[in-house]
């Protein structure tokens, strides 16, 4: 960059107005009352949205693809140069427009959603804490910057998933999440480090510009890319460290709309996308991607087919979506996985809004067993969750028909397989969605003595937006504003006309998907059974999750507690604590000895100067 | 001479020990005089004569004195003497060994002063006291009158029956 | 006076040194040795004495008349300090009842 982009140096105001909020909130949370919490942290964010668009401006007036702003020089040792640079290009405004945009929404939404809590100022804290941490996330101009917001947003959901501290079950689910991250953290440092081994940098231009002069499927590119989606995997629950993700419903829905459904569990795919050119020259790991994103899609959609609980199917949702996006990242196609993260983002986000605002209304009930007939006694919530169903169907002219056909139809080019198996995936979504749609909002009113009524404006007025979003916000040309910030893989183009088939044909399966989940959960009204019921054997399989958790348990958890339970009573109790207190009995009995020369009678104290000057005398000679 | 000064130094040596080997006071008293007297002999050896007066007559003659006068209003007898024990005692005589040879031993090392004047034997003729007293050292003389106040004071008040 | 100033140079210096070195540790031993305050005293003036005659010694053979100054001048300290010293053997006896000095044994920790 020669010349400087005018205003651009405004960027750095968009990361620092949420770590503001925070600030304020943070210091003085005793003192404020009532809303003044919430309503700062969402002015907070909205301000950032607002320069963020305005950033958008600058950069398009200006003509140029990318700006970066160097805020101060961070590590200047020897060769090893890192700035704090933001970097904003096309891939990043996305993402800030995502996270500031949604996040603004949902911060308001929690205005309503956490009043009367008692601890709701620590709580707009810590969302605005998270909103700067993955500011950085976006907006870093190297993966150091990156890595401080990917460290950041696991702090915060740690914190935000124990929110309610007071239930051990919360901390268990919010310690899981963080040291599943943490898993993935190791992974991504290793390919930071290798990454500057190779490169002697790690700033995106220098590494990507150097990168190009690798030949494809070099071994060491291929292990950098190895480690780095390690790091997505943890951080974007794919399998094999997805668990957390639905133990994280522990915390309180806003939260899980921020941070599991719109922002951080995008972050592993924003990593991957900005890293395109490294993984354009490792096939391995895109075909390693591809079966990570499939199996990831399937068994969480299986295994949301069977949930009870409202949140808990959402979570398996976004963890089948997450896999889909995944999916686009191993075919190459990383502008469509951004894509898919920003209708994503839409509609899982007013999907889990509302699934607050549902539970708001049934009084903190959250089994989907005894809710319904709210159709008609929350017409807000209940338009915008079927708007949200829909997209996230694949229904045209909604956003999620576009983003996920784009991905069939590159799946198509690619591998037939690939192609059948995520269709399959898409209509299992469709076939629990709508069944969770079923269940809560027609039928009778199974929950005795609730009096469900609609949610207060200042919760439904972000639902409304969300769904305008989630309606028309779809637009296929996004993966030509994306191109200039990543570089997507051109495959062989299919032609128009089997495109065109190819979206008759998904239509056609999910129009039967959805009559037979209104078949079965409306004309007859088949209720899923209570836990005490026998189940077929497969249903007790899927319904138990696979037993997944239970394994890890038993192969993990189990054998460092026992390390540990070892290590307190063997090594702790025997060796440590008698070294350390023989220390100071040691000293302490030296000290009684020393007490002795000081007995107090004269005859004794003459001794000794005596003694001392015969030493003294002594040593003079011999010296 | 040589005889004399052999004598001398066998008379004190006798008595020191004496002194500190015999479990009577008074007899330690004795001792005492005897091994300043001894020694004022000395002083006359080396031609010291008026430190040899000064030396009989406030050792010998006021000091001992005090000690005679202390020792008899104090009432001491045999009896009420306590004794070290006996590992005490010989440790005390060990140390002092030690001490003597380790002195003797340093002695060994060291270089020979040359006289910085003149030989004379007049130095330690009252005339000749007198002038370097009066002369180089008249300031430390006054002040020991005011050491000697001092001390009376000290003295009189330790005495008194209260403070 | 020529005869006997002819005759200190007859006996060694190394005489007085180890005659002084002697007087000294026997005074030492004497002091470590009793447990009569008015004797430890007593052994006391005679360590002083034996540093007396070694200063007057070295005098005598250097012709400085100032070592027989000082040994005047610790003349004049020794009966200060004797004074004062038995006037503490009086009090001491006055509230102990003793003269054993192992008696005293406040001075401790």
């Amino acid at each position: 960059m020669v010349e400087q982009v005018p205003y651009i140096n405004i960027a750095w105001l968009v990361p620092a107005l949420p770590l503001l909020g925070f600030l304020i909130t943070g210091l003085v949370y005793r003192r404020l009352k009532h809303n003044q919490a919430g309503i700062i942290a969402s002015i907070m964010v909205v301000l950032s949205f607002l320069f963020s668009a305005a950033l958008y401006f600058v950069l398009q007036a200006s003509g140029k693809d990318s700006a970066t702003v160097t805020l101060f020089n961070w590590i200047a040792i020897r060769n090893m140069n890192i700035p704090f640079a933001l970097l904003i290009d096309h891939l990043s405004l996305t993402m800030m427009l995502i996270i500031t945009g949604v996040g603004a929404l949902i911060h308001i939404y929690s205005i309503g959603y956490m009043h009367g809590d008692d601890r709701v100022n620590s709580f707009f804290a810590q969302m605005n804490l998270f909103t700067f941490s993955m500011l950085l996330l976006v907006m870093g101009a190297n993966y150091l910057v990156l890595f401080i917001g990917w460290e950041g947003v696991g702090l915060c959901s740690y914190l935000l998933i124990g929110f309610w501290f007071k239930n051990p079950a919360f901390n268990y689910a919010a310690r899981k999440a963080f040291v599943m991250n943490r898993i993935g953290d190791l992974g991504f440092i290793l390919g930071i480090i290798l990454l500057f081994f190779t490169f002697k940098s790690v700033t995106f231009s220098d590494v990507f510009s150097q990168a190009a002069t690798l030949q494809p499927g070099a071994p060491v590119i291929t292990l950098i890319t190895l480690f780095l989606l390690i790091g997505a995997v943890g951080k974007s629950a794919q399998i094999p460290l997805f668990t957390w993700l639905p133990d994280a419903m522990a915390g309180p829905t806003p939260v899980s709309a921020l941070i599991h459904a719109a922002t951080m569990v995008t972050a592993g795919i924003y990593m991957i996308a900005r890293s395109s050119i490294l993984y354009n020259l490792a096939p391995i790991t895109l075909n390693i991607i591809i079966v990570i994103g499939l199996a990831t899609a399937l068994i969480a959609a299986i295994i949301g087919l069977k949930q009870n609980d409202i949140k808990k199917v959402l979570a398996y949702s976004t963890v089948s979506q997450l896999g889909y996006m995944f999916i686009a990242l191993g075919l190459g196609a990383y502008s469509t996985a951004v894509f898919h993260v920003t209708t994503h983002a839409f509609f899982k986000a007013l999907l889990f809004l509302g699934a607050g605002s549902v539970i708001h209304a049934m009084g903190g009930e959250q089994d989907i067993r005894k809710m319904g007939g709210l159709r008609k006694k929350m017409p807000f919530t209940y338009f915008t969750f079927l708007a949200a169903t829909l997209a996230i169907s694949g229904i045209p002219p909604f956003s999620g028909f576009f983003s996920k056909d784009l991905i069939l139809s590159k799946a198509f080019e690619q591998n037939m397989i690939v192609y059948v198996l995520a269709l399959g995936g898409a209509l299992i979504t469709c076939f629990y969605m709508f069944r969770l749609l079923y269940l809560v909002f027609f039928g009778e009113q199974r929950l005795a003595g609730a009096h469900p009524h609609e949610s207060p404006r200042v919760m439904t007025i972000p639902l409304v937006i969300l769904s305008v979003l989630s309606v028309f916000g779809g637009d296929s040309n996004f993966t030509t504003f994306l191109q200039s910030a990543v570089s997507s893989k051109v495959g062989e183009q299919i032609s128009h006309s089997t495109e065109i088939g190819l979206i008759l044909i998904s239509l056609m399966f999910l129009g039967l998907v959805i009559w037979f989940a209104y078949r079965t959960f409306v004309k007859k009204a088949i209720i899923p059974a209570g836990d005490d019921q026998p189940m077929s054997y497969f249903g007790r399989l899927i319904y138990n999750k696979f037993y997944i958790d239970e394994i890890y348990i038993a192969l993990f958890e189990k054998p460092f507690g026992y390390l540990s339970d070892f290590f307190f009573n063997k090594v702790e109790n025997t060796v440590l604590d008698p070294v350390v207190d023989g220390v100071g009995t040691a000293t302490s009995r030296l000290g009684t000895l020393v007490r002795r020369l000081q007995p107090g009678n004269m005859s004794f104290y003459l001794f000794a100067m005596v003694a001392g000057i015969l030493l003294f005398i002594v040593f003079i000679l011999i010296i | 001479m040589v005889f004399l000064f052999y004598m001398l130094s066998a008379i004190m040596i006798i008595s020191a020990l004496l002194i500190v080997f015999n479990r009577n006071p008074i007899n330690n008293v004795i001792f005492l005089i005897v091994c300043f007297i001894a020694m004022a002999g000395h002083y006359i050896l080396l031609n010291a004569q008026f430190l040899a007066v000064v030396h009989i007559i406030v050792y010998t003659g006021a000091i001992m004195v005090l000690f005679l006068f202390v020792i008899m209003l104090l009432n001491l007898n045999k009896a009420i003497i306590p004794h070290k024990s006996r590992a005490t005692r010989i440790l005390a005589v060990i140390t002092g060994g030690i001490f003597f040879l380790v002195l003797i031993a340093a002695t060994r090392q060291t270089i020979e002063i040359h006289p910085r004047y003149p030989f004379t034997s007049d130095i330690g003729l009252v005339k000749e006291v007198g002038k370097t007293l009066f002369h180089e050292f008249l300031l430390p003389f006054e002040m020991s009158s005011a050491l000697f106040i001092s001390a009376m004071v000290g003295a009189i008040m330790f005495g008194k029956k209260d403070v | 006076m020529k005869e006997v100033s002819s005759a200190i140079q007859l006996i060694p210096l190394d005489h007085y040194i180890m005659l002084s070195v002697a007087l000294f540790s026997i005074g030492l031993m004497g002091v470590l040795f009793r447990r009569n305050i008015i004797v430890i005293l007593m052994c006391l003036e005679l360590m002083f004495n034996s540093v007396n005659l070694l200063i007057t010694a070295f005098s005598a053979y250097h012709s400085d008349p100032s070592g027989q100054i000082f040994v005047f001048f610790i003349m004049i300290v020794a009966a200060a300090e004797v004074a004062v010293g038995l006037s503490i053997v009086v009090m001491m006896k006055r509230n102990v009842e003793s003269v054993d000095v192992n008696l005293l044994n406040r001075l401790r920790w």
